[in-house]
């Protein structure tokens, strides 16, 4: 058994080097730790001491009202957060151990680690479902022994590969949105991240689709750690194993109210704000 | 009972072609319907405007001028038409009818100095247009050589020399400027761009100048090269404000599926954002190509001229259509004007043949995409970048190609737009 650090520097090795076979990688869930983050927005603070873990396959969800820093929080955790203008964050986030804002690190490599799924489907509309599945490969140089097992296991990872395996070098963007997000999520598994970010995944998507994407994920997690964003109650309660609570009350900055099981943050958490909050009597 | 009760409500008054299938009970209402009633009013209040405006400007008063009477004709005819839908069919039609009518008078308005033009040149120029001009040169016509002998092929090389040596040069200046003015950025982003606005607005002859004083004077020579020179000056601010217009509306979200990806920001744009642009791309690189072929002043001071083929643009003056045009309608002989005309027909099919080009390229591309995308976010990114180009940097390829999407009021309007995102 390898210990922690051992897997992080292997993986290091293996996506530094641009002959690395990517069918060799084992596949492994990693775990985030989040201490202290803060994070501002034009000198203005909006998110303030935030500690969470996120342990490894399980699926973490990130709940509270519109405004409160989740989403922020979650940019954070793969770097996405400094690509806006004028933001700035503090505290330390390490993915198995390790620093991913320490000083020898690369954002692209955290980010080809952690991987993301935004609110709105966004595959490359100039490239085929393929080439849109491989197209993390591509970016990082990446070679593989074959390209269409792996576009084959992304696909059927992410619930997609019956419905387009004959039509895969069709444009991406003339799936329809929820086979568009499936897709993008296919991509993202496809350079074998250890963590999935997702910001509200399914919040342009009709329920069906919304279906299917909470399956993709009861799937995936037992390979790839999740962390997801939603405002959707009914659906933390389904695909989530722990919840965390954020709130941003009277203008002051997003903090975590509470941190705990689904099961009981959604039955008896401790604070009356989460009760009120997962009942629907606010936000 | 109201209206919608005669209308079947799952007829969409948008698509009136539908129609002609349902029976005569469930008749879908037209919403703007224009009768021929409405057009024999409209001609009624056009003539009778007319004439109001002979008997006070040409009779009662002491105006004179055509360009008034225009104007006069215009204002009245549209009160008059105002005033008419008022009465007859309320105050609602009569303000569509006046604001449509507006619209209309200045697509006209913008569309006639354009057809003019194209019949003047053609009226002058295609008498003496034969196969002949685009085969043969000067070389060896003289002012007592027949007036169809000769033609323009060495005027046709030399600007299609000039062009493609500016484009060569100009174009990967251009796209890495824009790539830095959109992509990049930074602190002298905004310094930079305003260097580029104030080179599209750089008087062509300066261009001439400056290349006339650093390099044909010194060493060189006269010679193609020295005009291309130019006009890459000239083509350069050009393609990139064109370019950096496309790379804008490249949606951010496709940066940062890329960024997620863990691409770094070359690949980001290499792999991403220009072959999400790349219809708009080569729109852009056309449309610059196609105005630089189009300069006459710095070819003054650059190419010099030529009667006889010279096929190397480095050495030796050089040929170009714009530079013929000026120079034989310079000449006292009438037939050495005539030809001018003729060369500046040549000189319009040549420019019409790469904005048509450059039409059937992105259209292309478009249709490719629209088949292959369906209705999805790829086909309204594109759709996208057509039309901002079109609109913004590009109208006058749009009035060259066609004038039908100016009028339309409709034109904005997408049906993927109720995508609930």
């Amino acid at each position: 058994m390898m210990t922690t650090s051992d897997v992080t520097t292997d993986a290091r090795k293996v996506a530094s080097s641009s002959a690395a076979n990517l069918g060799e990688q084992p596949i492994t869930a990693g775990e985030l730790n989040a201490t202290g983050v803060c994070a501002w927005f034009s000198g203005r603070l909006v998110l303030e001491d935030v500690d969470l873990f996120m342990e490894r396959h399980a699926v973490t969800a990130l709940i509270g009202p519109s405004g409160c820093g989740k989403s922020t929080f979650l940019r954070i955790l793969n770097r996405m957060h400094e690509t806006i203008n004028g933001a700035q964050l503090a505290g330390t986030v390490e993915l198995n151990g390790e620093d991913i804002y320490s000083p020898n690190q690369r954002a692209t490599w955290v980010r080809r680690h952690i991987g993301m799924v935004f609110q709105r489907p966004n595959p490359f509309p100039a490239m085929s479902i393929e080439q849109n599945v491989l197209a993390g490969l591509r970016f990082n140089r990446i070679k593989t022994s074959s390209k269409a097992d792996l576009v084959e296991e992304a696909l059927t990872k992410a619930g997609l590969w019956t419905e387009v395996k004959d039509r895969l070098s069709n444009m991406g963007g003339a799936l329809s949105g929820g086979q568009q997000q499936r897709l993008c999520i296919a991509r993202a598994l496809a350079v074998r991240p250890s963590v999935l970010l997702m910001d509200e995944p399914c919040s342009a998507l009709d329920p069906a689709s919304t279906l299917r994407i909470e399956e993709t994920i009861a799937d995936i997690k037992e390979e790839v750690t999740v962390v997801i964003v939603t405002h959707n109650m009914q659906q933390a309660n389904r695909v989530s194993d722990n919840c965390a609570f954020f709130l941003s009350e009277n203008g002051k900055p997003g903090h975590i109210v509470e941190v705990g099981s689904t099961v009981k943050m959604f039955s008896a958490p401790n604070d009356p704000r989460t009760l009120d909050y997962v009942n629907g009597r606010f936000g | 009972m109201s209206v919608l009760d005669e209308a079947p409500t799952s007829q969409s008054p948008l698509e009136p072609d539908q129609a002609e299938d349902t029976s005569p009970q469930r008749k879908p209402i037209k919403v703007r319907d224009f009768k021929p009633s409405d057009v024999l009013l409209l001609a009624v209040t056009a003539i009778a405007a007319y004439s109001i405006v002979w008997i006070i400007f040409d009779q009662l008063t002491l105006f004179s001028g055509e360009f008034g009477f225009v104007v006069t004709w215009i204002v009245v005819f549209l009160g008059m038409y105002w005033f008419i839908n008022l009465q007859i069919y309320g105050r609602h039609m009569a303000v569509d009818r006046l604001l449509g009518g507006i619209v209309t008078i200045g697509a006209m308005c913008m569309i006639l100095p354009l057809v003019l033009l194209i019949v003047y040149i053609f009226s002058k120029g295609l008498p003496l247009l034969s196969l002949n001009r685009f085969t043969q040169t000067q070389a060896g016509v003289g002012p007592l050589s027949p007036i169809s002998a000769g033609g323009f092929l060495h005027a046709i090389v030399g600007t299609l020399e000039q062009v493609a040596l500016a484009a060569i040069m100009g174009i990967p200046i251009a796209i890495l400027t824009a790539i830095f003015l959109n992509e990049i950025g930074g602190r002298i982003s905004s310094s930079v761009r305003i260097v580029v606005t104030a080179m599209s607005g750089t008087p062509a002859i300066l261009a001439g100048v400056f290349i006339y004083s650093i390099w044909v004077l010194t060493v060189h020579d006269y010679s193609g090269f020295a005009a291309s020179l130019a006009l890459a000056i000239l083509l350069l601010p050009t393609v990139t404000r064109g370019t950096e217009e496309v790379l804008r509306i490249v949606h951010n979200d496709l940066r940062e599926a890329s960024a997620a990806l863990g691409a770094p920001d070359w690949r980001t744009v290499w792999s991403v954002v220009l072959p999400t642009a790349r219809s708009g791309l080569v729109t852009s690189i056309l449309l610059g190509v196609a105005v630089s072929i189009g300069e006459t002043a710095p070819l003054i001071m650059t190419v010099f001229g030529a009667q006889v083929m010279n096929t190397n643009p480095f050495h030796n003056p050089q040929a170009a259509l714009p530079l013929v045009v000026y120079q034989e309608i310079k000449l006292p002989q009438k037939s050495a004007v005539a030809l001018g005309y003729t060369a500046s027909l040549v000189l319009f099919i040549l420019v019409f043949t790469i904005f048509v080009l450059a039409r059937i390229l992105g259209s292309t591309w478009l249709q490719n995409t629209l088949r292959g995308r369906g209705k999805g976010k790829g086909a309204r990114l594109d759709g996208d970048v057509e039309e901002e180009l079109f609109s913004v940097a590009l109208a006058p390829a749009m009035s060259f190609g066609s004038g039908e999407a100016d009028v339309d009021l409709g034109y904005h309007y997408r049906p993927d737009q109720e995508d609930p995102t």
